[in-house]
């Protein structure tokens, strides 16, 4: 008599069940679909509907469905060139009041929802859409930063009447402040000190971990180590919630974009479903900000031709071949000081953009349009455009930075947080808006990797994997059937619950299914045959050396169990190292394997076994077995 | 003659391993230098995750002309493009290096996309055009990173599995089975070298599980090894020879249905899991032969010669028989 104990049967049973349930949904076809989420101040109503469906009829579009919910609407499509067209006729026909994105609809019934149970996520290799990685130029972001220091120690002193000589920065990021002779050093420290550090707001606390230190007739202001860390982390941040809102803007929120810090200076955006590369990278890499600035008064062409510059003034160009303007270094208010921006028309009627401010940069502002009123004031329309240029035969590739000065305003009042910019061309103002409403970036951004995949090669490698797959798991089933015989099944039953099991654990976790993901599948099988094979050889081993079926059984699956914890542990090494070096769809291979290693072991050495003993463990008159 | 129990291998086999272990050790010798030589010498062709530059996949709507599709990328100027066939008949895989002076990421990016568009514009003729099914870019930082996470996933794994095996087994064998598993990715990798196939990074991954089967596969050997000589009193050599011909008729069943399925993965995987499929069915068959071969001759000679005492139980049950009155 074969013992096996009946908690392990409940055991089995329930891991089974679990797993069929989770496995599930991914049997459950994904129907290609269009989504329209609504812009500001539209709705999803039925005139939308009635649009809706006279775009599709002008393309011949037959949709399979249209749902409506609460903030968007998805029509669902019988096949991949018909939800290209519906996209293209859908986006021509809503403009500007929709949005309209690709994406992939579950038809998995609700009841399977009400499980939690949902189909494994698809990595982009899988269902179509961009991958970038964007590295954030950090030496910007501190640059910035270290300018606002500058200017703002200039201001302190100028405000507590402290003559000094310089404020400048060395090249170890410490700013050095000069004081003029017979100044009080340490008053001036003092007020440093307390304003500097304290200013910002209370959370972040920029400028808190600033030191200051005096010597003769000087006050260094240091940047320690953590300071510029934190710099550096704050750009990144920063920029990652910018491009948060402009993918949000963009694409809705129902495409699920995957936009990641990758260590300390690096952005990963994943946008499934989008094609069109060129946009993406326009709406992600555009660098366009906003500086206002005060005009120097000053004939600019005469300072720019004699090279005597006023010192507070730096030389800016005005927009179509303007000539030169003298405008302030120190920068009222930038783009990241926004709060809002939106297209309205100036009192001419012509484009312009209403910008609202944050309340310190609304408070600079205030103070210097009350001290100003009548001098003028400019924008600076800043925006790094890529260039490819031919010098001497050869491809130069460079990155200019397009600064351009617009045409000077008068400052016609005192004004603070809300005011207009003039001067754009529709499509600037529209451009500029939606830009400066999603909020600027605070360091300009390079792509370094870039992946692309097409839809029908997302869907043609799904196919692929899955029939890869599938003919690896007959292969094996077939030997193991001729070979083995009974046994033989009892190791194809373990190997199918096998891969259901990783299936639904996959699915269950949410983690990311990828091509070479599904070769981790099959090398799972691979594997997992081995676990069966050491079982089975070690039984007919035992039988040979005259042991009876059931006791050969029982030693057979004993002995084998070390061997298999063993050989299965080290292969498991390899996939966890993998997945913790690896990238992308690298990872997705270490997940399968490694989630294989384990279930396998558990279905060959439990699951195996219990069938085993249900089939020949109450047997009295066993003479041989069938393996 | 009875049919079943089915065979691939004789039962009780007595091949005299042992005997030929000098004469297989230095067909391994061999075949490692002769890898390594072509690593050296000929080097890998490396893919863009490791390079950097930019890569397009194109379908054409019929078979496209190769040689004329290179001809009008060199006369527009991409004189390095490298153009092939890729999966059916009606894809190209079109391959171009980044260039020594490229100024920033930036630039290169905004060039690849441009160059993307002008791929399939210079591609496409009348009456068979091109689409782009996926193009990748990557920049030159990011390509080093890659390669030398690779590295180092190499070498956590190689440390790794002397750590266990130690643990588990005895030093000896750990380095015993380290090389043998060293032997076959390095023959595997030399094999891509050699024939000059392309390196990207899931065959960096095939061979990292040719690692994990080919330690799989020793240690299945090593195990026996360990229990008879726990169990049988005859000279070691005796014991590793008929350890291995015990395990062998399992060593050799596994790796039949293991290279069975990775053949279903080559065969109807596709064009990008082809390079992994020929890493992982290389690493099988060579993985195989050298836990036959390779793996016990070591525990053979010079300080890895393995004894009985090495694997009598230690300290712990030494206790446990002096607590026994």
């Amino acid at each position: 008599m074969l013992e096996f104990p009946r908690w392990k049967y409940v055991v089995i049973l329930l891991v089974v069940l679990a797993s069929t349930l989770y496995a599930l949904p991914n049997l459950y076809p994904q129907d290609p679909s269009v989504q329209i989420t609504a812009n500001r101040g539209f709705a999803i109503d039925e005139a939308l509907r009635g649009r809706v469906d006279a775009a599709l009829k002008g393309t011949g579009v037959q949709p399979k469905e249209i749902d409506a919910e609460a903030d968007s609407m998805l029509v669902r499509l019988p096949s991949l060139e018909a939800q290209t067209a519906a996209n293209d006729a859908l986006r021509t026909a809503l403009g500007e009041d929709y949005v309209v994105a690709l994406s992939l609809a579950s038809t998995v019934p609700d009841w399977l929802g009400w499980f939690g149970a949902r189909p494994m996520v698809q990595g982009l290799d899988l269902q179509g859409g961009v991958h970038f990685v964007l590295q954030v130029d950090q030496k910007v972001a501190l640059d910035k930063r270290i300018e606002g220091y500058l200017e703002d120690a200039r201001v302190i002193l100028r405000d507590k009447r402290i003559r000094y000589t310089a404020v400048e920065r060395r090249a170890d990021n410490s700013v050095v402040v000069t004081l003029a002779e017979g100044e009080d050093v340490a008053a001036a420290q003092k007020a440093l000190a307390t304003t500097l550090s304290a200013r910002g707001n209370a959370s972040a606390l920029p400028g808190a971990g600033l030191s200051y230190q005096t010597s003769g007739n000087q006050v260094v202001i240091g940047l320690p180590q953590a300071e510029l860390d934190q710099i550096a982390g704050e750009a990144i941040e920063q920029n990652l919630t910018t491009l948060r809102n402009r993918v949000a803007e963009v694409l809705g929120k129902a495409s699920e974009p995957v936009i990641q810090r990758q260590g300390n200076d690096r952005v990963v955006v994943q946008l499934p479903g989008v094609q069109d590369t060129a946009e993406a990278k326009r709406l992600i890499g555009a660098t366009a900000t906003l500086e206002f600035r005060a005009v120097v008064e000053g004939n600019a062409a005469d300072a720019v031709a004699s090279g005597r510059i006023p010192p507070e003034a730096k030389v800016y160009h005005l927009r179509d071949g303007g000539g030169p303007v003298l405008l302030n270094k120190r920068v009222l208010a930038s783009g990241d000081e926004m709060v809002n921006a939106r297209v309205g028309v100036d009192n001419n009627g012509l484009p312009a953009v209403d910008v609202t401010l944050n309340n310190v940069a609304g408070q600079r502002m205030f103070d210097y349009t009350s001290a100003n009123v009548g001098k003028l004031m400019s924008v600076v329309y800043i925006e790094r455009v890529p260039t490819v240029s031919i010098v001497d035969g050869k491809e130069v590739r460079s990155v200019r930075v397009r600064e351009e000065a617009l045409a000077p305003t008068r400052i016609a009042g005192v004004f603070g947080k809300n005011f207009q910019t003039t001067g754009l061309e529709k499509t600037e103002a529209d451009n500029l808006a939606r830009l400066l409403r999603a909020g600027s970036l605070a360091a300009p951004m390079d792509f370094v990797e870039e992946r692309v995949v097409g839809p029908s090669l997302g869907a043609e490698n799904v196919a692929r994997g899955t029939k890869a797959v599938v003919y690896s798991f007959v292969f094996a089933l077939v030997f193991f059937l001729v070979y083995y015989r009974m046994f033989g099944l009892i190791t194809c039953i373990a190997l199918l619950l096998n891969l259901v099991m990783v299936v639904a654990v996959m699915s269950l976790f949410g983690a990311t299914m990828t091509l070479p993901g599904f070769a981790g599948l099959a090398l799972t099988i691979g594997m997992s045959v081995d676990a069966n094979v050491l079982i089975n050889e070690r039984i007919r081993e035992e039988l040979r050396a005259g042991v009876p079926p059931q006791a050969s059984i029982a030693t057979g699956y004993d002995k084998a169990s070390g061997t298999i914890f063993d050989s299965n542990m080290t292969a498991l090494l390899a996939g966890v190292f993998l997945y913790a070096f690896g990238t992308g769809p690298l990872q997705g291979f270490a997940v399968t394997m490694v989630i294989g290693i384990l279930t396998s072991v558990f279905t060959a050495v439990t699951v195996s076994r219990g069938i085993a003993t249900l089939i020949y463990g109450g047997r009295r008159k066993l003479k041989s077995l069938p393996i | 003659m009875k049919l079943f129990p089915l065979h691939l291998v004789p039962n009780d086999t007595r091949i005299d391993f042992m005997r030929l272990r000098w004469v297989s050790i230095a067909v391994a010798v061999i075949l490692a230098v002769v890898a390594l030589g072509a690593i050296a010498f000929k080097g890998f062709n490396f893919a863009l995750d490791f390079t950097g530059g930019t890569v397009v996949e194109l379908r054409f709507q019929a078979p496209p002309d190769v040689d004329g599709v290179r001809s009008r990328l060199e006369a527009a100027g991409y004189g390095s493009a490298q153009v092939q066939t890729f999966g059916t008949g009606s894809d190209l895989l079109v391959r171009l290096q980044p260039r020594e002076d490229t100024g920033t990421d930036a630039a290169a990016s905004e060039a690849s996309n441009r160059t993307a568009q002008d791929v399939v514009r210079l591609a496409s003729i009348e009456g068979n055009t091109a689409t782009v099914m996926r193009s990748e870019f990557v920049g030159p930082q990011v390509g080093k990173e890659l390669a030398m996470n690779g590295l180092y996933t190499l070498l956590c794994v190689v440390a790794g599995f002397l750590i266990y095996i130690a643990m588990r087994f005895e030093w000896k064998f750990a380095i015993a089975a380290i090389l043998t598993t060293l032997h076959d990715v390095l023959i595997c990798a030399g094999f891509f070298a050699l024939t000059g196939r392309e390196f990207d990074l899931t065959i960096l991954a095939g061979l990292l599980s040719v690692m994990g089967f080919s330690i799989n596969d020793t240690i299945v050997v090593f195990d026996r090894v360990r229990e008879n000589f726990r169990s049988l009193r005859v000279e070691p050599v005796e014991v590793l020879n008929r350890s291995v011909n015990q395990t062998l008729s399992r060593t050799i069943i596994t790796s039949f249905v293991a290279f069975l399925t990775v053949l279903a993965l080559y065969l109807y995987g596709g064009g990008s899991l082809e390079g992994m499929a020929i890493s992982q069915m290389i690493g099988i068959v060579i993985g195989t032969i050298s836990s036959i071969f390779v793996a016990c001759p070591l525990l053979t000679i010079g300080f890895m010669k393995v004894t009985k005492q090495d694997l009598m139980p230690k300290a712990k049950d030494v206790e446990a028989l002096a607590r026994r009155p």
